[in-house]
């Protein structure tokens, strides 16, 4: 049998990998939901119904073949992404389509005396947005968006199929070459599970730093 | 002779099929103090919510400080406001609300000063001062720091009232601000309205089931049914010797429902 501590060191650069395709894709993610989310609930219809589109592209379509139009067939059209790049996109777009949703139904929820109270104060629409409206609509978003943040670590495992060398991707290889299946295995469920305990933990603990002094709210 | 600060011009709002103001017309001076009373769904709150261009408005002319609310000039025609004009218009105009509606994620003290910060640029040092003075207005200068959650209804109600003053309109609008409240939370904030009626020039329009208090308060009641004035004069007529019948009903239930006239 080979050298174990060499093998558990493929793991973990497998593990950056993870991480580093989960934080980039949970930044474009955040960024693609607020964007969409937004722009469902605009005023200009066009805007509406672009971010409709790009929300039920992306939910209705599968993240494997998604991932493959962005690596495989978007060079066709002259955009050729690194393998990383790509997983990222993918990635992040849809799950960004998932969480415009939640960003638009917490704003919708907010109640509407909150909005009369800023038009009575004359504030501007981008005042209301963001003083009194997103402040209140964030506390309610945070659950929804750590369920999306985790649910992205586990769907950054099919980024082994574009030859990205990630978590999934290294325990094959070690399974390969030493013949072993229990032990890579193994440590890649405790190493998802680890990082997926950070980032419920850390959404908690925003959580928690958002909703202070909001108990008994109204 | 002074100009009215605010004019109704026949006034229509519908909800759908439902005819909630029907060619409402008055107009109120400056610094005049108005209860306006009536049965619920009389169009008396959708008055002072189309003030604060918290409605659209389905026919009619609303001029306030001597400009057009809802309308304005554009190559020489009348067209309806753009939220532009919306928001010049409504500096002149603040509201208190029945269920107060103050900021849960903000202090005391920045429910106040936000507005002031935000659509005056005035400096946090400033804005702060000014919401100090108005906290010990309403007799809460102790809560300066503290969170709307951890008030009770009357003082919720008294911080909404001086978040409203911070931005000094000229008119203010008071929509049932001791409905939502429980009944001895009601006084300490009568008290600080009837203060700021004696002490300021305000124009004051004010929305009540509170009788005994429109009375003491008000230079003029309006008398409101099914979206028009049936009725209107200073309260000592209005409230003993009312001549429309339907007045005299409206104020014969609220008495049996326990109002102090």
């Amino acid at each position: 049998m080979g050298d174990w501590s060499g093998y558990l060191a493929l793991i973990l650069q497998g593990a950056l990998v993870t991480a580093q395709l989960t934080v980039m894709g949970s930044a474009l993610a955040l960024v693609a939901a607020f964007v969409a989310g937004l722009g469902r609930i605009a005023p200009f219809a066009p805007v509406r119904w672009l971010a409709t589109v790009y929300i039920e592209f992306f939910r209705g379509t599968s993240i494997f073949v998604q991932l493959f139009w962005v690596y495989f067939v978007l060079p066709f059209a002259g955009i050729t992404l690194s393998p990383l790049m790509a997983g990222v996109m993918a990635l992040g777009l849809n799950v960004g389509a998932y969480g415009a949703e939640v960003v638009r139904g917490a704003i919708l929820s907010v109640p509407r005396d909150q909005y009369e109270a800023t038009v009575a104060l004359n504030l501007t629409k981008g005042q209301r947005m963001r003083h009194v409206i997103l402040p209140q609509a964030l506390p309610l978003m945070l659950p929804t968006f750590g369920n999306n943040a985790i649910e992205l670590l586990k769907a950054t495992a099919v980024v082994s199929l574009i030859s990205l060398t990630d978590m999934t991707f290294q325990a094959q290889v070690v399974r390969a070459q030493t013949g072993s299946t229990l032990i890579p295995f193994i440590t890649i469920l405790i190493l998802y599970f680890a990082m997926a305990t950070v980032i419920a933990s850390g959404v908690r603990a925003l959580e928690r730093r958002m909703t202070r002094g909001l108990d008994g709210v109204r | 002779m002074t100009e009215p600060i605010i004019r109704i011009d026949r006034l229509d709002k519908s909800f759908g099929a439902l005819k909630v103001l029907d060619g409402l017309s008055f107009d109120v001076m400056p610094g005049e103090k108005l209860a306006l009373i009536g049965p619920s769904g009389s169009g008396k709150t959708t008055i002072l919510r189309i003030l604060m261009t918290l409605e659209t408005i389905t026919g009619g002319h609303i001029e306030v400080c001597g400009e057009q609310l809802y309308h304005m000039q554009k190559a020489g025609k009348e067209v309806p406001a753009d939220e532009a004009h919306l928001h010049h218009m409504r500096r002149h105009i603040g509201m208190v609300f029945q269920h107060f509606n103050l900021f849960p994620h903000k202090s005391v003290i920045d429910n106040i000063t936000l507005a002031p910060m935000l659509t005056k640029a005035e400096p946090k040092a400033r804005a702060e001062a000014r919401a100090r003075e108005l906290l010990e207005m309403v007799g809460l200068a102790d809560k300066a720091k503290a969170m709307p959650s951890q008030l009770s209804g009357g003082q919720k109600q008294r911080v909404a009232i001086a978040r409203a003053l911070a931005l000094q309109p000229r008119i203010m609008l008071f929509d049932e601000v001791t409905s939502a409240l429980d009944p001895e939370l009601v006084e300490e904030v009568l008290l600080v309205m009837k203060r700021l009626a004696a002490e300021t020039d305000m124009t004051m329009l004010l929305v009540t089931h509170e009788m005994g208090f429109a009375h003491e308060f008000a230079d003029r009641v309006l008398f409101f049914d099914k979206g028009r004035i049936v009725e209107q004069g200073p309260p000592d007529k209005i409230f003993t010797t009312p001549t429309h019948e339907r007045t005299q009903t409206f104020l014969r239930k609220i008495i049996a429902a326990g109002h102090r006239v």
